[in-house]
């Protein structure tokens, strides 16, 4: 689904990371750990074609990143819902209108009214609908996010930090959120670098914890 | 015409509106004036080629025995002629007041021995300029056929340059109002970088996110357009009017189906401003990543 293959990339002179690799497989669920700095973000941003590799390969549902026109990244997107720490929403648009972009972008409004009801409701945003992003606490912004994230039915969603601005109570709510899309089949990949929450619900879900340091990409081992 | 659904991802922006608003209007107001000066430069053009070209002059030699035989041979070959509808000696009086800014009010003209002028008038067919001079030369010799083409050349060319000139003013005006709404248009793309970075991020392309641009530029610039226009017809009818003979300045407007030319204004407006945003846009989103 999403293969990275003997993957480098760096800003200037400082490579943060060489000959990486990575598959992630059709309802996979990988954590991505490792100190600030270690390029979590930016293997995020590989994933989805905002960035492209300077060396190796990124293959996006089959096809090599670095040949897909502008066009092609866009239709790769709409198989990916992306979840980014500080949401990036429209400020002028209602937090409905903001999850139903990706469908309104798409030429598939009409389709918006019914499942975004439902969305709501599973993200617990359904009495905010109307309410502006700035308007919301983070907790429910990330929850927007989200949904934003999982309304085009991506094969794949990942998500940078997504507890990153929220209480304990709030990103188990987002992690079970996440679980469960996971075990409705979605590829799931989570840049984290709260290891607490990782071991909170690792025995809920068969996920796989990889740790980005020094420029490499390892299986997490004992210490989880 | 664009999108509503990309237009209302594009937040609302108060001061590139405005400026759009504003140049469209100003343009269009300078486009219709441009306008009736070139219509009017065509419309005095014609005017004074239809009257020159329908009339011609006579010179007859200035003979004191001859001047009566002469005169009558003259108007007998022009009144035989086809194609002129009328032959008229002029009097002395008239050749005098035509030779007054030269020579002064008080000029003995019988003392002096001063051509006969017969002013000669074609019919809308006209005649063969070419057979009556050759007429002429037979039965009236040393008369001279003027038929003012050296006076019609340079007085159609200045006239068509005038013209040429007025067009030219309105393309100048269109092509810098596009340039000027490719400018708001860059401007309003980087004030909403974070927008289209949104944008792209939920699967976008580039042809979606520049439609909302293509949408609101195109509505102000049409809204601002018709404003100017108004304006601009209003300062039209507002200048003083002169007869038909006036002055061209006074002649300077619209007449007939002329008026309906600067309703083609805003539609060509909106159509600048729909082109220049939509390169603009594009361009722009193919060089951001």
């Amino acid at each position: 689904m999403i293969e990275l293959d003997n993957v480098s990339y760096g800003y200037g002179d400082n490579l943060l990371f060489s000959d990486l690799q990575l598959t992630l497989t059709p309802g996979s669920f990988h954590f991505l750990t490792g100190p600030s700095g270690a390029g979590k973000t930016t293997l995020l941003r590989l994933c989805y074609a905002d960035l492209l590799a300077h060396a190796g390969q990124v293959r996006l549902f089959g096809k090599d990143a670095a040949g897909l026109d502008r066009d092609a990244v866009a239709m790769v997107r709409r198989r990916i819902g992306v979840v980014h720490q500080d949401c990036q929403f429209l400020d002028h648009l209602t937090i409905s209108e903001n999850i139903a972009l990706p469908l309104i972008v798409a030429g598939r409004a009409a389709e918006a009214a019914g499942d975004l009801a439902e969305l709501l409701a599973w993200v617990g945003l359904g009495s905010q609908a109307g309410q502006l992003p700035p308007e919301l606490s983070g907790g429910e912004r990330q929850r927007a996010a989200l949904a934003r994230a999982v309304i085009m039915a991506p094969d794949v969603i990942i998500a940078d930090e997504p507890t990153g601005n929220v209480d304990w109570d709030m990103s188990q709510r987002l992690l079970r959120l996440l679980i469960e899309l996971n075990r409705m089949g979605k590829t799931v990949l989570i840049a984290t670098h709260d290891l607490a929450m990782i071991r909170s619900v690792k025995a809920d879900v068969n996920a796989r914890v990889l740790r980005l340091k020094d420029g490499t990409l390892i299986q997490a081992g004992a210490e989880l | 015409m664009g999108d509503p659904q990309a237009d209302r991802a594009v937040p609302p922006s108060g001061i590139t509106a405005r400026l759009t608003v504003f140049v469209a209007a100003v343009m269009a107001f300078l486009a219709v004036l441009a306008l009736a000066l070139s219509l009017s430069a065509g419309r005095v053009a014609e005017r004074w080629v239809s009257e020159l070209a329908q009339a011609a002059t006579l010179r007859l030699p200035a003979s004191e025995d001859q001047a009566d035989a002469l005169l009558r041979a003259a108007l007998h070959v022009l009144e035989t002629t086809p194609g002129v509808a009328s032959a008229r000696a002029l009097s002395a009086d008239e050749q005098a007041a035509l030779l007054a800014p030269w020579f002064g009010a008080a000029l003995p003209l019988d003392t002096l021995p001063v051509p006969q002028l017969v002013e000669v008038i074609a019919d809308a067919g006209g005649y063969d300029p070419e057979g009556l001079q050759a007429r002429l030369a037979a039965e009236v010799p040393g008369a001279v056929l003027d038929d003012h083409t050296s006076w019609r050349a340079p007085l159609i060319a200045a006239a068509d340059r005038l013209r040429l000139i007025g067009w030219l003013v309105v393309v100048s005006i269109f092509a810098a109002m596009a340039a000027m709404i490719t400018l708001a248009a860059h401007a309003s793309l980087a004030a909403n970088a974070q927008v289209i970075r949104v944008l792209r991020l939920v699967g976008a392309r580039d042809i979606y996110i520049a439609r909302g641009f293509v949408r609101r530029f195109t509505l102000r610039a049409g809204a601002g357009a018709v404003a100017g226009v108004v304006a601009g017809l209003i300062a039209v009818m507002l200048l003083p009017r002169g007869d038909v003979a006036g002055g061209f300045i006074t002649g300077l407007g619209f007449a007939g189906a002329g008026w309906l030319w600067p309703l083609v204004i805003p539609p060509l407006a909106a159509i600048v401003a729909f082109f220049a945003t939509r390169a603009a846009a594009l361009r722009r989103l193919r060089t951001e990543t």
